[in-house]
């Protein structure tokens, strides 16, 4: 079987609301990235995904963050794929506790990987190759509960660890601009979005804002539309996480996660008012 | 000036860095001990977090790793493939920061699970950059609690695995003591304790037969200026018992 890019999307990524890009672009029992590494996570996409009730989902994402706590905790997701599955700074992710050490609200099925093998696999991907390669993995217990083989460098002799390459049905990221043809631009902390786009074979961009003309940022990444299925407009979408130059890193809410999510019942009720369209972060 | 366990475990753990060395931070008490070193003995010191901000240099402590002050502070801020494959794995940082629930005598961690994988009774968040940053750095710095819940015989997951090549040191810090590996032995040895702190204290929270230094020493207390700044950071690592 020969590894190929993704087949190539339709010329012109389309501007949809989000309620309709999340209904047409994501299926139940889809393998699914959210990235954005602390910066830009695309939390207002994770919650129209709640509440259009998508279910069975393979949930991909180095670090679950509350992000995936929170779509675990209202039964989307069949299956976690990741490397970190912390509320960094503040300690676990109750919710993902809750589904892994208690079944709740059904099992997830783990693979975990270390961040450098996650990265792999979608360099990987977004390479159009079957299997990204590192130093890594031997010795430890990973093997067992990961998608990772050995393979031999054929000019050194150098046994490695081969990791599958990562091919989302769709990613969707977060990113400050998107101009009038599609074209997105994101700065600040990078993180691996950029690749996880060009993995997936459907890719949905949330953005702050919609510009006439994109003027490139110091450090900025800009994905040209024919590369993105849709583009949705969405003000504050990655909060509270933040998105540089336009909100704030919502610290006390992370904190706060800790106290609603410890509990059925807490977290019930905000999935209650999630649902409710209430504010739910700020 | 008095203090507790808990500040003289950061202190101690900043000891540890000196002017010039790259090291690649976590947030808690990585955090805190490193931006203490740079304030105080390496204000050269390159502060790199997993996020991709290299060289920064943060007014207040993050909580997460990606907070926008280390950004803003960075003299480069570069995507996650370049902090793995390009900065870390070709060995260009000299001292990894990590914690663990678990610790064995070789130094292997573990941060995945305690008691069974598939029927844990707690599952922890797992490797992150972990098991790279164990094998990648030259000198591994590990902060956590001693207990013989953490100082046991066999980890129940091993997540990152100690560099036993002889090439990398280990340096473990806890809140009796100072554990070091050594170009002898591929184990942890005791080489000081903490003020008060005896070797039988020491001995009873680990769960192995402990190696003791021949020239054990006592951990200097904090000095003033440390403490002031330790103490300015406001927000305070988590206590250890």
């Amino acid at each position: 079987m020969t590894a190929t890019a993704p087949r190539r999307r339709p010329p012109t990524s389309r501007l949809l609301p989000l309620d309709e890009a999340i209904g047409s672009l994501l299926n139940d029992g889809d393998s699914v990235a959210f990235e954005g590494f602390t910066h830009l996570i695309p939390f207002a996409a994770g919650h129209e995904a709640i509440r259009q009730g998508k279910k069975d989902l393979e949930l991909i994402r180095m670090t679950p963050d509350l992000i995936y706590d929170q779509m675990i905790g209202a039964g989307c997701a069949r299956r976690l794929v990741f490397s970190y599955g912390g509320n960094p700074g503040v300690g676990s992710l109750h919710r993902l506790r809750d589904a892994v050490e208690k079944s709740w609200p059904a099992p997830l099925e783990l693979e975990e990987h270390s961040h450098a093998g996650m990265v792999n696999r979608y360099v990987a991907g977004a390479s159009g190759l079957p299997f990204g390669v590192l130093r890594g993995y031997a010795g430890t217990d990973l093997p067992d509960h990961s998608e990772v083989a050995e393979v031999t460098c054929p000019f050194t002799g150098e046994v490695l660890s081969a990791v599958p390459a990562l091919r989302p049905d769709l990613t969707v990221i977060h990113a400050q601009q998107a101009d009038r043809q599609g074209n997105i631009q994101l700065w600040g902390i990078p993180g691996v979005q950029k690749e996880a786009v060009l993995a997936a074979a459907r890719s949905l961009v949330t953005v702050e804002e919609i510009v006439d003309e994109l003027e490139l940022q110091p450090g900025g990444v800009i994905v040209p539309h024919w590369a993105i299925t849709a583009v949705s407009h969405v003000p504050n979408g990655a909060q509270p996480s933040y998105t540089l130059g336009y909100t704030s890193r919502d610290n006390d809410f992370y904190r706060e996660w800790d106290v609603i999510s410890r509990s059925r019942e807490e977290f019930g009720q905000w999935l209650d008012d999630l649902r409710a369209g209430k504010e739910v972060a700020s | 000036m008095s203090f507790d366990a808990a500040e003289l475990m950061t202190v101690t753990a900043a000891r540890q860095l000196h002017n010039g060395q790259s090291v690649l931070v976590g947030v808690g008490r990585p955090s805190h001990a490193a931006i203490l070193a740079k304030r105080i003995h390496a204000p050269e010191l390159v502060l790199i977090y997993e996020s991709g901000t290299i060289d920064t240099n943060p007014d207040s402590i993050p909580l997460s790793i990606g907070d926008p002050e280390l950004a803003s502070s960075a003299v480069s801020v570069v995507a996650l493939p370049d902090v793995f494959n390009y900065w870390l794995q070709p060995g260009r940082i000299d001292v990894g920061f990590l914690g663990a629930a678990q610790i064995d005598r070789h130094g292997n961690l573990n941060t995945t699970v305690i008691g069974e994988y598939d029927h844990p009774k707690v599952r922890l968040p797992g490797a992150g950059g972990a098991p790279e940053i164990a094998r990648s750095c030259q000198e591994i710095v590990v902060t956590l609690p001693h207990s013989s819940r953490t100082f046991v015989e066999k980890l129940d997951f091993t997540t990152s695995l100690c560099r036993s090549d002889g090439e990398g040191s280990m340096v473990v810090v806890t809140d009796l003591g100072v554990l070091e590996t050594s170009d002898q032995h591929d184990e942890l040895e005791l080489t000081a304790t903490f003020p008060g702190i005896g070797v039988g204290e020491v001995q009873d929270q680990t769960g192995w037969d402990l190696k003791v230094a021949d020239d054990l020493a006592e951990v200097e207390p904090p000095t003033a200026e440390e403490l002031d700044v330790l103490r300015s950071f406001g927000s305070k690592p988590k206590a250890v018992r």
